[in-house]
């Protein structure tokens, strides 16, 4: 009887989780889709299916478009994610190993600053930054995206919290007794301990970097410094406007195609980094 | 050999008091530290406290076109406390996050105990298949949306669009995306968890319905909390889809959606810095407190350390 029951009840687990994942997935499926239809298509055809196959079309409007310049929106993209990436990693690596293992003056009450501080909600900081960025001059420069992301609260904290659980003090007390300076011993003995976290921060830091929107929309107006996700703000806006000699919609959703297959590819063979990320900050 | 010697000066301060060595070791470890943090502690100064207190000191003032800035003490907030348009956006965001954050923290919550409790080869891909949405950029996946809702390229005969119905299109966006973000988190938690208990509960005759909603889901309490609690800061500042659809109809998401979409317009649209400096300063504000109260009535259950 109990077996039974059980089985009945995995196959109503299996049939929940079916149907959550068909929601999960029903974007992707018609963004799939529509990526392969011309403008026609995408509003003359069955929304979930293929009609005509116009994918290399498609890609090829993508990349000419206007001069090309998705292709600078995509470079921006990657340049502003890998710069403010290994930056935020470099100085919250620095910081957190302080945090975890050197005593000096005022460590305890900086620290608690930054507790308080990861509860400053980041929009709310995107327009006084941008104030304050205007009156020094910063605006419209790729410093302007590239220099507030580098500041990572929530990434101090999760290497913090690593550096002083998983790297023994005995073990840089050896490295110091052998006559290492502090930072030799930070680089040579605890930054190689630190990796994993340091990848699942540097992860982050870049995924967040290249996910963002409301900061380079404010900072930038020239659009060649664009980001995608604010190039492609632009085409769809002009698009649904229909202001004359705008980007058509199937350039969009090809568009948006690419973008996103970056982030699928790094997310599905990064996995492991992604959970340990989340669990570091959120269960711990 | 010579190592031998600093490793007794190390370890054992003599009665004397600390000696030379240690005294320099000391000062070496705090300068060090200082230099490590410096930094973060540069960057915490730029682009936080600074854009916070200058956000703070324009919302204080009030630009003329005969005296240019003037002081202006609270007007600014006088102001935005008596905007309908503010307030409208205010009460709809908060609306949102009362309806929103309970149903997507409950779909997080189910298919957690699913995967938790489904251990197959499906439900391996079911955890990938409902995190893959909080990869996507936001602006895309609002991209996504909008053409789903639309009756033109859309699937669906209904138009989510319409200004009853807007708010809950945005919600299910929302939703969409982070969902399996909060399912991994409160996933981590339950597999924290000890078995053994499952095995006593199930000796005692309890089903697995009963085990997921009477002692894993309360166990789970703490990570439950913090996952509720930055879906409400997220909800209060609530921007890019609302943004990014309002072209769609702007009947229905209007300039003043938000408050953030309220402060984006009025500085960009209006060059109402002082004003907007003003309902940031504001919004971010009540996010702030909003979260310590939060965290504070809730501080035996959450695991902010």
């Amino acid at each position: 009887m109990t077996a039974l029951k059980e089985k009945k009840g995995s196959v109503a687990a299996h049939v929940v989780m079916g149907v959550m994942a068909l929601y999960f997935l029903l974007p992707f499926w018609w963004l799939l889709v529509a990526a392969t239809k011309d403008n026609d298509g995408l509003f003359g055809s069955a929304p979930l299916w293929f009609a005509d196959f116009h994918l290399i079309d498609n890609l090829k409007l993508v990349f000419t478009s206007e001069d090309g310049i998705y292709l600078t929106w995509l470079r921006n993209s990657a340049m502003y994610a890998v710069l403010s990436g290994i930056g935020a990693t470099v100085v919250s690596a620095l910081a957190g190993y302080a945090f975890a293992k050197l005593r000096f003056p005022g460590r305890g009450a900086l620290f608690a600053l930054l507790l308080g501080l990861i509860m400053v909600p980041a929009t709310a900081l995107v327009l006084p930054t941008y104030l304050l960025m205007a009156q020094l001059d910063l605006v419209d420069t790729i410093w302007a995206v590239i220099l507030p992301a580098l500041l990572n609260p929530f990434g101090v904290y999760l290497l913090r919290v690593y550096t002083h659980d998983s790297i023994p003090d005995e073990m840089l007390e050896a490295a110091r007794i052998d006559g290492a300076g502090e930072f030799r011993v930070f680089r040579s003995v605890a930054l190689p301990a630190m990796r994993p976290a340091l990848v699942t921060v540097l992860l982050f830091s870049m995924v967040a970097s290249w996910n963002n929107f409301f900061l380079p929309l404010v900072m930038l107006s020239d659009n060649q410094l664009y980001p995608l996700t604010v190039g492609l703000r632009t085409w769809y806006m002009s698009a649904t406007i229909g202001n004359g000699g705008a980007a058509l919609f199937n350039v969009i959703v090809a568009g948006s195609l690419v973008a996103i297959i970056p982030l699928i590819a790094a997310f599905l063979l990064l996995q492991r980094y992604w959970r340990g990320g989340l669990t570091v900050g959120a269960v711990k | 050999m010579s190592t031998d010697v600093k490793i007794e000066s190390a370890a054992a301060p003599a009665a004397a008091g600390p000696a030379p060595a240690n005294k320099h070791r000391h000062w070496r470890e705090a300068t060090a530290g200082w230099l490590f943090v410096l930094p973060f502690a540069v960057l915490l100064v730029a682009f936080l406290l600074l854009p916070m207190a200058y956000a703070f000191k324009l919302s204080l003032y009030r630009s003329t076109l005969v005296e240019g800035e003037v002081f202006a003490f609270a007007d600014n907030y006088q102001q935005a406390f008596a905007d309908p348009l503010f307030r409208e956006g205010v009460v709809r965001v908060v609306l949102f996050g009362l309806v929103q954050t309970p149903v997507m923290i409950g779909i997080a919550l189910l298919a957690a105990l699913l995967i938790d409790h489904a251990t197959s080869r499906f439900s391996r891909v079911f955890r990938l298949a409902a995190f893959v949405p909080y990869a996507v950029p936001v602006v895309i996946g609002t991209l996504m949306w909008g053409f789903l809702y639309s009756q033109e390229t859309g699937p669906f005969k209904f138009d989510f669009l319409s200004s009853d119905v807007v708010l809950g299109s945005l919600g299910n966006i929302v939703t969409w995306q982070w969902a399996g973000y909060n399912m991994i988190v409160l996933y981590a938690a339950l597999q924290g968890l000890p078995r053994e208990i499952y095995e006593s509960a199930k000796i005692d005759g309890a089903g697995a319905v009963q085990i997921a909603v009477r002692i894993k889901t309360p166990m789970i309490a703490s990570a439950l909390v913090l996952a509720t609690l930055f879906t409400i800061m997220g909800t209060l500042q609530f921007f890019t889809e609302p943004l990014i659809l309002q072209p769609l109809n702007p009947g229905a998401i209007t300039q003043h959606y938000t408050p953030n979409v309220y402060a984006y317009n009025q500085a960009f649209s209006f060059q109402q810095y002082n004003y907007s400096a003003a309902i940031s300063f504001l919004l971010g504000a009540v996010v702030f407190v909003g979260s310590y109260i939060f965290l504070f009535a809730t501080r035996k259950r959450s695991a902010l350390r």
